[in-house]
C-alpha cells in the first residue's frame, strides 16, 4: 500500500516510538500521580518528560501548563467550552474543521456570539480582517493553523498581535502543523496551542495536547480523580492536573516522548522540507492534466504538503477507492469535516480526494500516484 | 475509470455499525466489501456496503436474520 493520507494520521512511525509504547507494555507501567511507589513514580517520569519536551517543541515555556488529553478534538474542546462564556463574542473562519466549528456551535447555544472571517477564491483567510471584526466582548480567537483540506496556511503570527494588541485570546487548532512548522508560543503570544499527538508530531493515536499560555487557564470539561486534594468537591486549580481527570495514556505518552526526541533529532524543518518537496513535485505534475481540478493556492510560498483535487465531476469517493483497489493508493475522499470549504467550492456532493505526504513517502511512490490519476483522467475522457 | 453497473448498497449510521456488517457478511454469502459511502446517496462522509445487485437477497435476509444496525438499502449505479 502507498499511504498518502498522512493529514488523516502518520501511517508510518519511527521505530523508537513502537519500541517506547512496546516496553512501557512489556516492562509495565504504574499509574502516574497515584501514588509513590517505584512503578507510579517511573510513569510520572515519562510524563513528565514528555510534558517537557512538548514545552520545549512549542517554546511554552512551562512543563506544567502542557496538559495531556486524547486528541485535537478533545483539546480544542476545553478550550473553546472551558474559555468561553454567554454574552462572549468570539471569532474564527468559515473554512475550520468540525473539531473547531462544533464547539463554536454549541457555545453558540449557550450564548456565545460567533463571527466567522470569509475565505477568498483560493481559500485564503483574510487575517488582517480581524482587527476589524474584533468588538467590545470579543473574548477569543480560534483558527486552525493551516486547513486540513486545502493545505493553506494562515499567518498565525499576524493573528497573535492583533490578539496581543486587543487583549483577546488566540486558541491555535496546531492539528495540522505541529511537528510539521515552528510554533513559538512566547514569541507570539498564542493563547492555547491544540493538536493530537498521532499526526505530524508522529506519536501515538489517543495522545492530545493543549499547551497553554501563562494565566490561561480553562475550565475543566471533565472532573473527577486527581490524584491530589482528594478531600475537596472540585478539580484542584493547579495546572495540569485542574485538566486532566482520570488515568493519563501513560503507554501512549512514552511513544510520543520517543516521537518528541526523533522531532528534535530529525529536525522539524527537514521534514518539512522532504515531505513538502513530494508534495510540489506531485502538485507540478497533476495540475497539468486537463481533467484535474486542484483546490487552494497553489502559488502560496509556504503550504503544507496536503493536495486536494478532484477529476472532473467524478465523485471523489469512487477516485479514492479506485485509487486503493486498482493502484493500492489510500487517500482520502469525502468532506474531511471541513464543510465550509466544499461551500466555497461548490463540491458538498462531490467531495474531494485529498493526497497529504510524509517525509517516510518515497519519490517513487509520487510518480505512482501520479501515474494512477493519469489513467483515471485518461478513463474519463 | 471502471464501468457504473447497478449495485445494491447498505448504508450505515456510524463505522462501528457497518464493521459489525462486515464481520458477518461472509456467513450468509456476501461477496461484496466496504466501500466510501458514496456522494450520489449521501454527501455526509461514512461507510458503506457494496453488493452485488443479484445478492439483494442475501443482503435482505442478513438484516432480516441478525441484529445489524443499518441505515438504509440503496440500488444505484456506481
Amino acid at each position: 500500500m502507498i499511504y498518502l493520507d498522512h493529514a488523516a494520521t502518520s501511517f508510518h512511525k519511527p521505530p523508537e516510538v513502537a519500541a517506547a509504547v512496546f516496553s512501557a507494555l512489556q516492562n509495565g507501567t504504574g499509574n502516574s500521580g497515584r501514588g509513590a511507589h517505584g512503578a507510579t513514580l517511573d510513569a510520572s517520569r515519562v510524563v513528565h518528560r514528555t510534558r517537557e519536551k512538548i514545552s520545549r517543541l512549542f517554546r511554552s515555556g512551562d512543563p506544567a501548563r502542557v496538559v495531556f488529553t486524547t486528541n485535537a478534538t478533545e483539546s480544542l474542546n476545553i478550550a473553546v467550552q472551558g474559555l468561553l462564556k454567554p454574552g462572549d463574542h468570539c471569532i474564527s473562519t468559515e473554512l475550520e474543521h468540525n473539531s473547531v466549528l462544533r464547539p463554536l456551535f454549541l457555545m453558540e447555544e449557550r450564548g456565545v456570539q460567533l463571527g466567522f472571517l470569509p475565505a477568498d477564491a483560493k481559500g485564503n483567510i483574510v487575517t488582517a480582517a480581524i482587527a476589524a471584526s474584533i468588538r467590545e466582548n470579543t473574548r477569543a480567537v480560534v483558527l486552525s493553523h493551516a486547513s486540513n483540506v486545502l493545505g493553506n496556511i494562515r499567518d498565525i503570527e499576524q493573528v497573535a498581535a492583533v490578539c496581543r494588541e486587543s487583549g483577546i485570546l488566540f486558541i491555535l487548532d496546531a492539528a495540522q502543523t505541529a511537528g510539521l512548522l515552528p510554533i513559538n508560543m512566547a514569541q507570539s503570544g498564542i493563547s492555547a496551542v491544540c493538536c493530537s499527538g498521532h499526526k505530524s508530531l508522529l506519536g501515538p493515536q489517543g495522545t492530545g495536547v493543549l499547551c497553554l499560555a501563562a494565566g490561561v487557564q480553562p475550565d475543566p470539561l471533565k472532573v473527577g480523580g486527581s490524584g491530589v486534594d482528594s478531600f475537596s468537591r472540585r478539580m484542584p486549580d493547579a495546572l495540569p492536573a485542574a485538566l486532566e481527570a482520570g488515568t493519563l495514556n501513560t503507554h501512549g505518552l512514552a511513544g510520543l516522548c520517543a516521537a518528541c526526541d526523533y522531532l528534535e533529532h530529525y529536525g522539524v524543518a527537514r521534514i518539512f522540507a522532504e515531505s513538502s518537496r513530494l508534495a510540489n513535485k506531485f502538485i507540478a505534475e497533476v495540475q497539468d492534466i486537463d481533467e484535474i481540478i486542484v483546490y487552494g493556492d497553489m502559488a502560496a510560498r509556504v503550504r503544507t504538503p496536503v493536495v486536494a483535487l478532484n477529476i472532473a465531476s467524478c465523485d471523489s469517493a469512487e477516485v479514492a477507492d479506485e485509487l486503493f483497489e486498482r493502484f493500492g493508493i489510500a487517500t482520502r475522499a469525502g468532506a474531511h469535516c471541513a464543510p465550509g470549504v466544499h461551500r466555497l467550492y461548490g463540491t458538498e456532493r462531490q467531495g474531494m480526494v485529498r493526497f497529504s505526504f510524509s517525509h517516510f513517502n518515497t519519490d517513487c511512490e509520487v510518480d505512482q500516484a501520479i501515474s494512477a490519476l493519469k489513467v483515471l483522467a485518461e478513463e474519463t475522457r | 475509470m471502471r464501468i457504473k453497473a447497478l449495485q445494491c448498497v447498505v448504508t450505515f449510521r456510524s463505522t462501528t455499525d457497518a464493521m459489525e456488517f462486515e464481520a458477518r457478511a461472509a456467513a450468509f454469502g456476501l461477496s461484496g466489501r466496504i466501500i466510501p459511502l458514496p456522494p450520489v446517496i449521501d454527501a455526509g462522509c461514512g461507510l458503506a456496503w457494496k453488493e452485488d445487485e443479484a445478492n439483494t437477497g442475501l443482503v435482505e435476509k442478513m438484516l432480516a436474520a441478525g441484529q445489524l444496525s443499518y441505515d438504509k438499502i440503496c440500488h444505484v449505479m456506481i
